[in-house]
C-alpha cells in the first residue's frame, strides 16, 4: 500500500546550517501523526518541505506515491490535495470569510460559484462560524480566525491536512475551540500531520507520535509509549521539561 | 522673554515690509482683476482641463508601466531584474525634461515617426516613462510589505504564482501604497507644466503655458498668480487626502 505521505532520506540546509539531517518518515491514509520536539528541531521545516513551501536539499517526498520534490512535478496540483494550517492563520485580510473559503475552489479547482458558496457555508457550519460569513478576518478572534483557516483548507477537499503549530499563536482560552475542530476532523478519518506543543492533545488524538530533535527523528511510537514511557534519554528529558511548565 | 523678542522682531519686519512695499504696483501686476476677468473661462475650460487630462493619462500609462517594472524587478529571472533596475535607475537619474524632449523630438528626428496624439501623446508618454520608474519602486515596496505568510497560504491551496500575485498580493500591496501613489500624482500634476517644450496650439495649452502666454500678451504677471491658485485648488485637497490616508493607515496597524 502506498503511504499518504512518505519521506525518504530528507535533508534540508539553509546556507551552511543543516536543519534536517536525513529524515525517513511516513503517514498512512487515515492516520493522525503528531510531531513534537524542542524549537529548532526541524519539525516545522519538515512540514513545510512536505508541500514544498521549502525546497529540500536532497531526498524525496512522495504524496500518495507521487514525488513532489521532482522538478517536473505539478506542485500546484499536488498542493490542492494537501491542506495546510499555519501558526499565524494567514487568512487573506482583504477578503471576507466567505471569499477566503471560495477563492481556492473557484479559482483553482474551477468549481462553479454556487457550489463553492454552498460548500463554504457547510464548512463554516462545521467549524461553528456560520454567522461570520460576511465578516473580514480582522474582526474575528484568533481562535475564530484559525477555525476559518482550517475551513479554508478543507474547502479544497484535500486528502490530508498539515498543521504547523496551529495553537501556538493563540491566547490560552482560545486553544480549546481550535483543538475541538481538529479532534472532530481526526474522528472523521482525515489523514493528519500535526506539529504541536499540545502534549495532551497528542496523547488523546494521535495514532502515532514522532519526537524530533536536532534535525533527526529520535523516537516514534504510539502515544501511550512515546509520551508516557519514552525509550530515549532525549525524549525523556524533553517531556519532563514540557510537563514542568 | 526670548519668545517675546522674537515676536517683536517678526512684527517689526512685517511692518517695515508692509510700509515700504509698493502695494499699488503689486496689485496692478499680480492681482489685476481686469486681466483675471479676461482669462476666464479659458483658464478653466482649456488650461486646467488639459492639465488634468495630461496628468490622468501620464498617471494611467505610468501605473501600468510601473506594475510591469515592479514585477520584473522581483522576478526570479535575472535579465528581467537587470532590465527593471537599469530602467528605474536611468529614468530616475535623468531630468524629466530630457525624457520629454527625447520622446517629443528625438524619436521623430531619428525615425521620421512621431508619437501619435501630438502634444498629448508624446507628453503623456514621456511623463509616464519617468513616473513609471518612480512608481515601480513604490509598488515594489508595497509588494514586499505584504507578509510572506500570504503568499504561502495562497500557494498552499494550489494557487499559481501569478494568481497569487494578482488576487492576493497586489490588492493588499495597493492598499498599503495609496498614500505614496497619491503623492506621485501630485508631483505629476506639477510636472505637466513641462509639456511647454513640446510646443502647443491654443487648444492644447496646459495651465503653465497658458498663463505664460497670457502674461506675454497682457504684459502683466497676474496670469501667473491665477495659475498658481488653480494648481493649489487641485493639489491641496490631494495632499490633505494623503495626510488623512496616512493617519488612518497608521491607526489600522
Amino acid at each position: 500500500m502506498t503511504h499518504a505521505i512518505e519521506v525518504r532520506g530528507l535533508h534540508k540546509s539553509f546556507g551552511s546550517l543543516e536543519v534536517l539531517k536525513g529524515i525517513d518518515f511516513h503517514v498512512d491514509e487515515g492516520e493522525v501523526v503528531c510531531v513534537i520536539g524542542p524549537s529548532g528541531s526541524g519539525k516545522s521545516t519538515l512540514l513545510r518541505c512536505i508541500n514544498r513551501l521549502e525546497d529540500s536539499t536532497s531526498g524525496s517526498i512522495l504524496i500518495e506515491g507521487e514525488d513532489i520534490t521532482d522538478p517536473d512535478a505539478d506542485v500546484d496540483h499536488l498542493r490542492t490535495r494537501i491542506g495546510m494550517v499555519f501558526q499565524q492563520f494567514n487568512l487573506f485580510p482583504h477578503l471576507t470569510v466567505l471569499r477566503n473559503l471560495t477563492i481556492g475552489p473557484t479559482g483553482v479547482l474551477k468549481m462553479d460559484k454556487k457550489s463553492a458558496h454552498q460548500a463554504a457555508q457547510a464548512m463554516l457550519e462545521r467549524v461553528g462560524l456560520v454567522d461570520k460569513v460576511h465578516e473580514h478576518p480582522i474582526r474575528l478572534s484568533g481562535g475564530q480566525q484559525q477555525r476559518v483557516a482550517i475551513a479554508r483548507a478543507l474547502c479544497m477537499q484535500p486528502d490530508m491536512m498539515l498543521f504547523d503549530e496551529p495553537t501556538s499563536a493563540l491566547d490560552p482560552e482560545l486553544v480549546g475551540e481550535v483543538l475541538d475542530v481538529m479532534r472532530s476532523l481526526a474522528k472523521e478519518g482525515m489523514t493528519m500531520m500535526v506539529v504541536t506543543h499540545e502534549i495532551s492533545f497528542a496523547s488523546e488524538v494521535a495514532d502515532r507520535v514522532v519526537f524530533m530533535d536536532d534535525g533527526v527523528v529520535v523516537e516514534e511510537g504510539p502515544p501511550s509509549q512515546l509520551l508516557f514511557n519514552p525509550q530515549t534519554q532525549r525524549a525523556r528529558q524533553f517531556l519532563r521539561q514540557v510537563s514542568d511548565r | 522673554m526670548y519668545v517675546v523678542v522674537m515676536y517683536g522682531v517678526a512684527i517689526a519686519v512685517v511692518g517695515v515690509v508692509a510700509l515700504l512695499a509698493d502695494w499699488e504696483t503689486i496689485r496692478r501686476n499680480f492681482l489685476n482683476t481686469e486681466v483675471m476677468a479676461e482669462m476666464f473661462p479659458e483658464v478653466i475650460t482649456i488650461a486646467a482641463r488639459n492639465t488634468i487630462v495630461y496628468t490622468a493619462l501620464s498617471f494611467g500609462f505610468g501605473l501600468v508601466l510601473a506594475l510591469g517594472l515592479a514585477l520584473m524587478r522581483l522576478s526570479s529571472i535575472g535579465p528581467f531584474r537587470a532590465f527593471a533596475i537599469g530602467y528605474i535607475e536611468l529614468f530616475r537619474g535623468l531630468p524629466a525634461l530630457i525624457t520629454l524632449i527625447f520622446v517629443g523630438f528625438g524619436i521623430p528626428i531619428a525615425f521620421r515617426w512621431s508619437i501619435p496624439g501630438g502634444t498629448l501623446g508624446a507628453g503623456s508618454l514621456g511623463l509616464a516613462i519617468v513616473a513609471g520608474a518612480y512608481m515601480a519602486e513604490t509598488i515594489r515596496a508595497g509588494i514586499e510589505a505584504v507578509p510572506r505568510g500570504q503568499t504561502e497560504a495562497a500557494r498552499s491551496i494550489g494557487m499559481s504564482k501569478s494568481r497569487t500575485m494578482f488576487t492576493i498580493i497586489l490588492p493588499q500591496a495597493f492598499r498599503i501604497i495609496i498614500p505614496p501613489l497619491t503623492n506621485e500624482l501630485v508631483l505629476l500634476i506639477k510636472d505637466t507644466s513641462l509639456f511647454f517644450v513640446l510646443g502647443s496650439t491654443p487648444g492644447t495649452k496646459e495651465l503653465t503655458k497658458f498663463a505664460r502666454d497670457f502674461m506675454t500678451g497682457t504684459r502683466n504677471a497676474t496670469p501667473l498668480t491665477v495659475a498658481a491658485i488653480v494648481y493649489l485648488i487641485i493639489t491641496l485637497p490631494l495632499t490633505f487626502l494623503v495626510r488623512r490616508l496616512e493617519r488612518s493607515a497608521a491607526r489600522a496597524r
